[in-house]
C-alpha cells in the first residue's frame, strides 16, 4: 500500500468547524431576503428596482477595486441589500447606484476589503447620500398605494444628476387617506403624536424601504441568533441600552418624550440592532466589549432621536459605535486563566 | 456546595467526537513487525543513553537504554530480537532522531522474559518514583513528560489532590476510554501507588460524561475506597488539559505560567496509572501501549496493543489501509504532529493513528478568507487569550507585543481557535511560528551575553506537559 501513499503534512489541527465565512454570509443574505420581499410587497416595483441597482452597484463596486474571488463571499451582496432596506423606497435609482458605489469603495475596500473595513460599509453608503441628497433621502412614500405592482413612484426614474420631481402631489392621489408624508419617527418629534406601537410591530407606517416591519426583522434576526451567526447580545444590549435611555427620559417629560416601546418599535432601531450593529467586522471581540458596545448605540439613537437635528439616530450612532470599537477591545481585554486581578 | 456548579469550565469548543468507531470495540494485540524502531527520546526531557551495540541480543522487557539524569527515563526492549543498529530516523517529534533498531526473532514470544525485583508493598515514597523511573514510564496521554517526576512531590510544596485524568477530550481516541473499562482494578491500584509516591490525600478520577460505562464501572469499584472519587465532567474539548480539568474538579485555577504542584495538585492520565497498576507488581517496563487507529481511512479501526518502535506503515497493514493522498496524524485530530514517513515508530506518547483519507484531507482544505473578527475565537480559548487580536499581530510580526501584551506564553496550542475560525485563518501555526522566533531570539541573546558557558540542552519548554489528553 505505502508506495502509492502520497502523504500530505498539515498543521494542527486536522479537523475544522463546518462554519465558514461564506457559510455565515450565505445565510445573512437568506436572513435579509424576506425584509426585502416585505418592502417589495410594501412598495412594488420601484423599491424592485432600487433593491437590485443597489446591489447591482455594490457587486461592480467591489469587482472594479478588489479581485473576482472576493465577490464568491457574498459580503458585498449583504452590503447591497442592507443599505437598500435603509433607503426610501421611491429613492431615485442613480442616487441608490451612487450610495452602492460609496459604500463598497469608500466604506469597504479603500480600507483594504472584507475584514479591513472600521465601518459598516452599508452605512457608510447612507451616511453619504444622507449629506449629499437630504431632500430624497427624506422623503417618505405612503406603504400599499394602489397600482404599485404596475407603476413606478414618480421619483424612482429621475435621470441621473437631476433633481428628481416632488412626490407630494403624487401621493396625494394615490391613497385615499391624508398622506402626511413624514415617518413615525418625525411626527413624535415634530407633533408630539404616536403612531400605536402594534401598526409599529407590524410594519404597516411609511418609512425605509426596510424599516417597517419590527416584527419581521426580529423574526429574521432570530433565525440568524439561534443559528449562531449573529452575536445575539449586541441586539439584546442595543435594545436595552435604547430602552433604558429611552424610559429615563420618558418618566422626566412624559409629553416631549415618548416612551421606550414606540422608540424600540419604530424607524430603523431594529434593524440596526440586528443587522447593522452585528456586522462582526465592525463590532467588538470581547464578551464584556459586546455588550457595551451595544448599550452605547442604544442610548446615542435615543439621545440623537430626542435632542438631535434629525428624526433618526440609529445611523451614526452605530458608526460610532463602529469607531469606539478598537477602543472597547483595548480595554476589555478578558482576564487570562490562571491570571491574578490586580 | 460542589453540586451546584456543574463541573467544567468556561470557553472550549464541541466538535464532533467519531469515537462510536472504535469506543466498543475490545483492545486487540498486534504482532511484532520484522523491524521495530526504537527512539531514544520518546519522553521530554534528556535522550537515553544506549547500553547495547550493534549485534547484540536483547530480550522483551530487558532496558537497552538508561536514563540520563532525573528529567529523563531508560528505554527497554519491546521484543526479543538483535540490535541491527543505532542511527537517526525520522520520528514524530524530529526529522532525525538516535534510533535503535531490532531485528525481532521470529516467532518470539509476547512474553516479558526480563524483570524488576520489585516489592510494590513494602517501598517507600522514594523507592516507588524511583520504580516508576527505571520502568520507563511517561504520560501516556500523549504528553511524554516523564511520570517519576510528576510523582515526586518535594517536601515544601505538599500535593493534596491527585486528579487522575480520563477526560480523553480528543476526538476520535478511545484508548484510555477502552483501558478504563477493561483494567478498571489496574487503574485503581495505579491510583493507590501515585497516592503513596505523592503523598496526596485522595484522588479524583475525572471523566468526560460521554463515557458513563466507565464512570459506572470506576464508580461501583472504587465504592469501598474511600479517598478514591469518580466524577463525571462535561464532554467538552479541551477537558482533558491539566489546567481545565483541575478548574473543573476543584473549582481552582494553575496560575499563568505555573504548575498543578503550585497549587497542591498532581495530574496523571488513566491509561499511565493503569500501565503503573499493571507492570509495577509484575516487575515489568514499558514496552507496548493501546494506540486508536482509526479515521476514515482505515478499514478496521479499533484499538491496538502495540509494541513500541512499530512502524506505522506495519500497523497500517495489519488494520488494512488503502488510499493515495492521506494525512497521518500520531495522536488526536486537534493535537496530533503529521508525519510524513511510514517508518516513523509508535513511541511511548502516541495514543492515536488518525489516518484521513484524501476525501477527508480535501474537506479540510478550504480557502483562508480574511479575519470578519467574529469573535468566536475568543470565545472558544480556554485560556482566555485573544486570539483574533493574536493572530492580527502574528501576521504583522509583532511577536513581542504578542508575548508582552496578550500573553502569546499562556497558549498550550489546543487548537479551539483555529478550529472554530470561520474564515480557516490557521492561528495555532502562527502563534507556534512567534513562539519559536520568540525562543530563538532569547536563545541568541543568552549566547551573545555569555559566549563562554557550555550549557549544551536547550531549557525545556515550560507547559509543555499541559498539552490535552
Amino acid at each position: 500500500m505505502s508506495d502509492k501513499a502520497r502523504i500530505e503534512l498539515r498543521p494542527t489541527p486536522h479537523i475544522h468547524a463546518p462554519q465558514d465565512v461564506v457559510t455565515i454570509m450565505r445565510n445573512v443574505v437568506l436572513a435579509c431576503l424576506p425584509l426585502a420581499g416585505w418592502a417589495v410587497w410594501q412598495y412594488g416595483l420601484s423599491a424592485l428596482l432600487l433593491g437590485i441597482t443597489v446591489v447591482a452597484s455594490c457587486l461592480l463596486t467591489e469587482r472594479l477595486f478588489g479581485r473576482a474571488e472576493t465577490l464568491r463571499d457574498w459580503s458585498a451582496v449583504i452590503t447591497g441589500l442592507l443599505l437598500f432596506l435603509t433607503l426610501p423606497p421611491g429613492f431615485p435609482l442613480w442616487m441608490g447606484a451612487v450610495a452602492g458605489f460609496v459604500a463598497i469603495g469608500l466604506g469597504k475596500m479603500l480600507f483594504g476589503g472584507l475584514g479591513m473595513n472600521v465601518f459598516n460599509p452599508a452605512l457608510v453608503g447612507r451616511a453619504f447620500v444622507q449629506a449629499a441628497f437630504p431632500v430624497a433621502i427624506t422623503t417618505w412614500t405612503p406603504a400599499f398605494f394602489e397600482g404599485r405592482f404596475t407603476s413606478f413612484i414618480p421619483s424612482t426614474l429621475a435621470l441621473p444628476f437631476t433633481i428628481p420631481p416632488e412626490t407630494a402631489q403624487w401621493a396625494g392621489s394615490v391613497v385615499v387617506d391624508a398622506f402626511t408624508g413624514a415617518t413615525p419617527l418625525a411626527l413624535a418629534k415634530f407633533e408630539q403624536s404616536l403612531a400605536p406601537t402594534r401598526d409599529l410591530f407590524l410594519g404597516t407606517t411609511a418609512g425605509s424601504a426596510g424599516e417597517s416591519s419590527a416584527l419581521l426583522v426580529l423574526a429574521c434576526g432570530l433565525y440568524l441568533a439561534v443559528r449562531k451567526m449573529l452575536d445575539w447580545r449586541i441586539p439584546v444590549s442595543v435594545l436595552a441600552g435604547a430602552a433604558i435611555t429611552a424610559t429615563l427620559f420618558h418618566l422626566l417629560d412624559p409629553v416631549h418624550h415618548p416612551d421606550a416601546g414606540f422608540m424600540l418599535f419604530s424607524g430603523g432601531l431594529m434593524l440596526g440592532a440586528w443587522f447593522m450593529a452585528t456586522d462582526m467586522v465592525g463590532s467588538p471581540v470581547t464578551p464584556l466589549g459586546v455588550v457595551i458596545y451595544g448599550l452605547l448605540i442604544g442610548a446615542v439613537t435615543v439621545v440623537i432621536r430626542l435632542f438631535g437635528g434629525l428624526t433618526e439616530g440609529v445611523m451614526y450612532a452605530i458608526l460610532l459605535g463602529n469607531a469606539a470599537t478598537p477602543l472597547i477591545d483595548q480595554f476589555t481585554q478578558p482576564r487570562v486563566f490562571g491570571e491574578r486581578r490586580s | 456546595m460542589r453540586w451546584f456548579r456543574r463541573r467544567t469550565f468556561s470557553h472550549g469548543i464541541h466538535p464532533p467526537d467519531h469515537k462510536a468507531e472504535t469506543a466498543a470495540l475490545p483492545i486487540r494485540r498486534l504482532p511484532f513487525p520484522e523491524q521495530l524502531v526504537v527512539p531514544l527520546n520518546q519522553h521530554i526531557g534528556r535522550p537515553a543513553v544506549p547500553l547495547v551495540h550493534k549485534g547484540q541480543e536483547v530480550v522483551r522487557g530487558e532496558p537497552i537504554a538508561r536514563a540520563d539524569g532525573f528529567l529523563s527515563v531508560p528505554v527497554h526492549a519491546p521484543a526479543t530480537g538483535r540490535v541491527r543498529d543505532i542511527r537517526p530516523m525520522p520520528t514524530a517529534r524530529d526529522r532525525l532522531t538516535p534510533c535503535i533498531l531490532i531485528d525481532v526473532y521470529e516467532a518470539a514470544t509476547q512474553e516479558v522474559l526480563w524483570h524488576y525485583p520489585w516489592q510494590p508493598e513494602e517501598m517507600d515514597r522514594q523507592a516507588l518514583v524511583q520504580a516508576v523511573q527505571e520502568m520507563g514510564l511517561v504520560g501516556l496521554g500523549g504528553a511524554a513528560f516523564p511520570s517519576h517526576v510528576k510523582l515526586s512531590v518535594p517536601e515544601e510544596k505538599p500535593a493534596h489532590t491527585l486528579v487522575v485524568n480520563g477526560c480523553e477530550c480528543e476526538p476520535y481516541l478511545s484508548c484510555d476510554h477502552r483501558v478504563m473499562v477493561e483494567q478498571p482494578r489496574d487503574l485503581l491500584r495505579g491510583v493507590r501507588y501515585a497516592l503513596r509516591a505523592t503523598g496526596a490525600k485522595r484522588a479524583i478520577i475525572g471523566i468526560e460524561d460521554n463515557k458513563p460505562d466507565a464512570i459506572a464501572l470506576l464508580r461501583e469499584l472504587a465504592a469501598q475506597e474511600p479517598d478514591i472519587e469518580v466524577e463525571a465532567v462535561e464532554t467538552k474539548y479541551p477537558q482533558g488539559s491539566e489546567k481545565m480539568l483541575i478548574r473543573s474538579l476543584l473549582g481552582l485555577e494553575v496560575p499563568a505560567g505555573g504548575i498543578p504542584l503550585d497549587i497542591g495538585v498532581v495530574v496523571n492520565n488513566v491509561g499511565t496509572l493503569a500501565m503503573l497498576g499493571a507492570l509495577l507488581p509484575k516487575g515489568e517496563a514499558l514496552t507496548e501501549r493501546v494506540v486508536s487507529v482509526t479515521g476514515p481511512g482505515v478499514k478496521r479501526p479499533g484499538n491496538y496493543r502495540v509494541p513500541l518502535g512499530t512502524p506505522i506503515g506495519f500497523v497500517l497493514e495489519e488494520v488494512g489501509y488503502e488510499g493515495e493522498a492521506c494525512d497521518f496524524v500520531l495522536g488526536g485530530p486537534m493535537m496530533g504532529p503529521s508525519v510524513s514517513d511510514l517508518r516513523t515508530p509508535i513511541t511511548k506518547g502516541s495514543s492515536g493513528l488518525l489516518v484521513l483519507d484524501e476525501p477527508a484531507v480535501r474537506q479540510e482544505s478550504r480557502p483562508v478568507w480574511p479575519c470578519i473578527k467574529c469573535g468566536r475565537c475568543v470565545n472558544a480559548c480556554p485560556m482566555h487569550l485573544n486570539p483574533a487580536m493574536l493572530g492580527q499581530l502574528a501576521a504583522a510580526g509583532e511577536y513581542d507585543r504578542m508575548a508582552e501584551k496578550y500573553h502569546l506564553a499562556d497558549c498550550f496550542e489546543c487548537g479551539s481557535c483555529s478550529w472554530i475560525c470561520p474564515s480557516n485563518i490557521p492561528l495555532v501555526q502562527q502563534f507556534r511560528v512567534a513562539k519559536q522566533w520568540l525562543r530563538d531570539q532569547a536563545e541568541r541573546k543568552q549566547r551573545e551575553a555569555q559566549p563562554a558557558t557550555a550549557d549544551p540542552q536547550p531549557a525545556e519548554e515550560p507547559g509543555k506537559e499541559a498539552r490535552a489528553a
